[in-house]
């Protein structure tokens, strides 16, 4: 890129679009507000005072699910609230990320051997990307899970896939 | 909707001209996922324009099972459990369940691990009440209280993880005692948090109890008289906002609660004393601020027992030794604190094992809740809210 240096005003910065958009993306994380137990609390803690989740740009905790693009499932699913989760899940506008806090969400914990209206993990009701383990998590590590998240979506791309394009072309014609 | 539309031309006298505006019923659905809410708590609401003519709670979206629980573990194992049925009060609910154990199996607990208990259950009644208040400022649409009482709870939960290491779910008091003693330097620390604690309670009264937009939106709204809640069964603060000066710690000393001066505040009329007017007896104001000043009467309890606590005895420790073999006799015992909610009450019945035959909960939140039906009813739809915050209930009890 050695010939286009220079040739603009200072303070004109070059970079892919990807990089830019996931930057904007990964900054501005827009949580839903979705307490169902305990790590709800924890995840209040987060948004409060000592640990400040805005200063990673997610503090703003969005009420509907319309307008956000993480669902911390902060607490123990039942069988009753998981279609009510699954919907809200649907409502999400792409593209959109899960959040497993807490052992409940991630397997049952301590309801997993006789808790028979527990469901054994939210990702059998929804795709999850980050697991955050405890009982419930400490804040530090619900701040370390958004971390791990904005990685993941730093490394995505807006561009489409050749190589698996022309596999699906193939695939197609066979 | 009206099904005839008033003209806007008045000179059309032709067209036929309808001065009231009718309205049709209509279902609301609020929650089970909606900010407050507080959890998971479903109502639906019958609603004709803004007004509210009925208002029904669902529950059951956090039903743990743990009753049934209580059946399969041995009450050292249940301690944990108890923890996360309330999980803004997990010292006050091991508190119950331990005595409870306590009095069916006849353990002994420490002189010094009392005084611990009650210091512990008081802190968390202070923690509980700055979560019940930051909250329902949130509710009311005034989110800097809520910051405010999040910082001196984090102080609060930075003493709890000296004592045991967690910050929400503690399983500190256990059948038969405490699990550890304190840390070497905890009076000083706890003194000081409290020196430091109570003047900050003024600074929640300006910022939020004395609002006039708080006072508008909270005075007169969902009253209920003191008849209706004795009626109702209600305990804990809604119980004394509606004017019944009724505590179990005063009323039925458990623990060493009788050794400790301590005023049960109640809700007051509006004009008298820092009351400001607009309120009334019974109504969502009282509930909030029977909760301020409870802090400052725990603030008060545990000063006594940071002056009175005995020295550490090696020999005795803190707990019974036989804290995790005992076996529950072939009999049953009921048992009921004040939790920052109401009154906790535990059931448990052994069968001479080491595993109880039943175990039951009756949970302050799930007795509170069943007034919101009457409460909810004939009141604007920004009531609502109101109503539900100043019950502060934990749906984690409400389903248990």
């Amino acid at each position: 890129m050695s010939w286009i240096e220079n040739r603009f005003e200072e303070g004109l910065m070059m970079t892919s679009l990807d990089w830019a958009l996931n930057w904007a993306r990964s900054s501005s994380v827009w949580p839903m507000t979705f307490g169902l137990a305990c790590c709800a609390i924890e995840m209040m803690a987060v948004g409060a005072s000592r640990f400040d989740i805005d200063r990673f740009g997610a503090g703003a905790f969005r009420a509907t699910p319309r307008q956000s693009d993480l669902m911390i499932v902060a607490g123990t699913v039942t069988y009753k609230m998981a279609s009510r989760l699954k919907r809200l899940y649907n409502q999400m506008p792409d593209p959109k990320y899960v959040m497993a806090m807490g052992a409940c969400t991630i397997g049952g914990g301590p309801y997993f051997k006789h808790g028979y209206h527990v469901v054994k993990g939210v990702d059998l009701v929804v795709p999850v990307d980050i697991y955050i383990p405890g009982c419930p998590p400490r804040p530090e590590a619900l701040l370390e899970g958004l971390m791990r998240l904005q990685d993941k979506i730093r490394h995505e791309t807006r561009a489409i896939d050749r190589v698996a394009e022309n596999n699906q072309k193939l695939l197609a014609s066979v | 909707m009206a099904d005839t539309i008033a003209p806007t031309n008045p000179a059309d006298a032709s067209a036929p001209r309808q001065a009231d505006v009718r309205t049709e019923e209509m279902l609301v659905n609020m929650g089970p996922q909606h900010p407050s809410t507080h959890g998971v708590l479903r109502v639906v609401l019958r609603t004709d324009g803004e007004m509210v003519l009925e208002s029904v709670p669902h529950i059951g979206y956090l039903h743990r099972c743990a009753e049934k629980i209580g059946e399969n573990v041995a009450p050292y194992q249940y301690v944990p459990y108890t923890d996360r049925m309330d999980y803004l009060a997990g010292m006050n609910n091991n508190q119950a369940f331990a005595l409870a154990v306590e009095k069916l199996t006849g353990l002994e607990v420490p002189e010094r691990a009392q005084y611990i208990r009650v210091m512990f259950a008081e802190l968390n009644r202070i923690a509980s009440h700055l979560v019940a208040i930051g909250t329902y400022g949130l509710d009311m649409g005034a989110f800097t209280p809520f910051l405010y009482c999040f910082r001196e709870r984090e102080m609060l939960l930075d003493l709890f993880e000296s004592a045991c290491g967690a910050r929400l779910t503690y399983s500190y008091i256990t059948v038969g005692g405490v699990t550890d003693d304190l840390p070497d330097n905890f009076v000083d620390v706890c003194s000081e948090f409290l020196d430091y604690f109570e003047p900050k309670v003024d600074d929640y009264n300006n910022l939020l109890s004395y609002n006039h937009i708080f006072v508008k939106r909270t005075g007169g709204v969902g009253v209920i008289s003191a008849e209706d809640a004795i009626r109702f069964g209600l305990t804990g603060p809604v119980l004394r906002g509606s004017g019944v000066k009724f505590d179990l710690r005063k009323a039925k000393p458990y623990e060493i609660y009788d050794r400790f001066n301590f005023d049960v505040p109640v809700g007051l009329p509006g004009g008298t004393g820092e009351i400001p007017r607009g309120v009334v007896v019974g109504d969502c104001w009282s509930r909030y601020y029977v909760r301020v000043k409870e802090m400052i009467e725990s603030v008060k309890i545990i000063r006594q027992c940071l002056r009175d606590i005995p020295a550490a005895d090696e020999k005795e420790g803190v707990c019974h030794k036989k804290c995790k073999t005992v076996k529950l006799p072939d009999d049953e015992v009921y048992l009921e604190i004040e939790n920052p909610r109401g009154q906790l009450g535990f059931y448990v019945k052994g069968d001479g094992s080491a595993i109880p035959a039943r175990v039951k909960a009756r949970g302050p939140s799930f007795c509170n809740l069943c007034v919101l039906e009457y409460a909810g009813k004939n009141c604007l739809l920004a009531d609502i809210p109101a109503i539900i915050g100043s019950m502060d209930v934990v749906m984690g009890e409400v389903d248990r």
